[in-house]
């Protein structure tokens, strides 16, 4: 079986053992190969299912997505702990150790910036949702024979807009200023969009969807000034997630120019 | 460290993460796989339908 190099993080070197029961998005257990002062993070992962071609249609299949993002995650969460890695987009696959050897002296100045950028850094995902209430989720129907006059219908309709504008106002103003508060406390701060009810499952309209990167040191304070803040809403959902590696704020590591192959 | 119970972390908020972040490096197979026409995974699609129809509160910003 011809195999591939997957590549997770690149990080500096760590003193602490990695788990030794991690595995990675094959279910091998990652190793750590060190050059030029860097370490990537692989494992190696089978050519059938990560070569161009299947990984193209892997990525849109959702049970396999599934099954590689929480894989990627848990070998990235557990480089979180004991280190402050550099996370790769997910399916990042070279040929050969070779290969990402070659990748890592190409980018190395890059990597070493943006690992001393984000030493002892992490990300927190904050959230808000508009909780619908049930009124406003039936669409207006139509007049019932005889029950209403078009007149109501239209009356009601308006009444029903209205509120959920107003809903929706509130709810925007506090997403607003809940960000500004917490942009002002971390480094920086990422929009990300709004995700999908229909993805997330969860209830309720997402209206902020942001990440902060914020000093370890500092994650307890961050925390506790988003649980104030989350007491005075009513009708609002607030969601805190973390601390993840800095995914959202590899931004400032340049993408690298079109190579000659 | 944290006061925050772990709980599992949702697919779409690790999506979020793991297919709009992370640095881009060209791996050696997979020429730019961040580029690959995302859109056509089912799950984007959603994500970009949604996006048109919700304009985010902060304009440009987001």
């Amino acid at each position: 079986m011809t195999t591939l190099r997957y590549v997770y993080a690149v990080c500096r070197p760590f003193r602490s053992a990695l788990q030794a029961q991690l595995t990675g998005v094959a279910g091998v257990p990652p190793k750590q190969l060190t050059h030029h002062g860097l370490v990537a993070v692989v494992s190696t992962v089978p050519e059938a299912d990560f070569g161009e071609a299947p990984l193209r249609a892997h990525l849109e299949d959702l049970d396999w997505l599934t099954v590689t993002a929480r894989a990627h995650q848990q070998v990235i969460d557990a480089l979180t702990a004991v280190t402050t890695p550099l996370p790769l987009r997910l399916g990042t696959v070279f040929r050969d150790d070779s290969g990402v050897r070659t990748m890592m002296e190409a980018r190395e100045e890059d990597f070493r910036r943006v690992l001393d950028r984000l030493e002892g850094r992490v990300e927190w995902g904050v959230k808000v949702f508009v909780e619908r209430e049930p009124a406003q989720d039936a669409e207006p129907g139509p007049p019932e024979h005889g029950a209403q006059s078009g007149r109501d219908y239209l009356r009601r309709r308006r009444m029903q807009t209205r509120a959920h504008e107003d809903v929706w106002q509130r709810a925007t103003e506090f997403a607003g200023r809940l960000h500004e508060k917490l942009s002002a406390f971390a480094e920086d701060s990422r929009l990300h969009a709004p995700q999908s009810a229909a993805l997330s499952g969860a209830s309720g309209q997402n209206v902020l969807n942001a990440a902060y990167l914020v000093p370890r040191a500092d994650s307890e304070e961050f925390v506790e000034l988003v649980d104030r803040e989350k007491d005075d809403a009513p009708g609002i959902r607030v969601e805190l997630t973390g601390p993840w590696a800095a995914y959202s704020f590899t931004g400032e590591f340049a993408e690298e120019p079109e190579v000659e192959r | 460290m944290t006061v925050v119970e772990r709980r599992e972390v949702s697919l779409v908020d690790l999506l979020d993460r793991l297919l709009a972040g992370g640095v881009v490096v060209s791996g050696d197979i997979t020429l730019r796989i961040a580029d690959v026409d995302l859109v056509r995974i089912d799950l984007n699609a959603l994500i970009s339908s949604v996006n048109e129809q919700v304009p985010s509160p902060w304009g440009e910003l987001a």
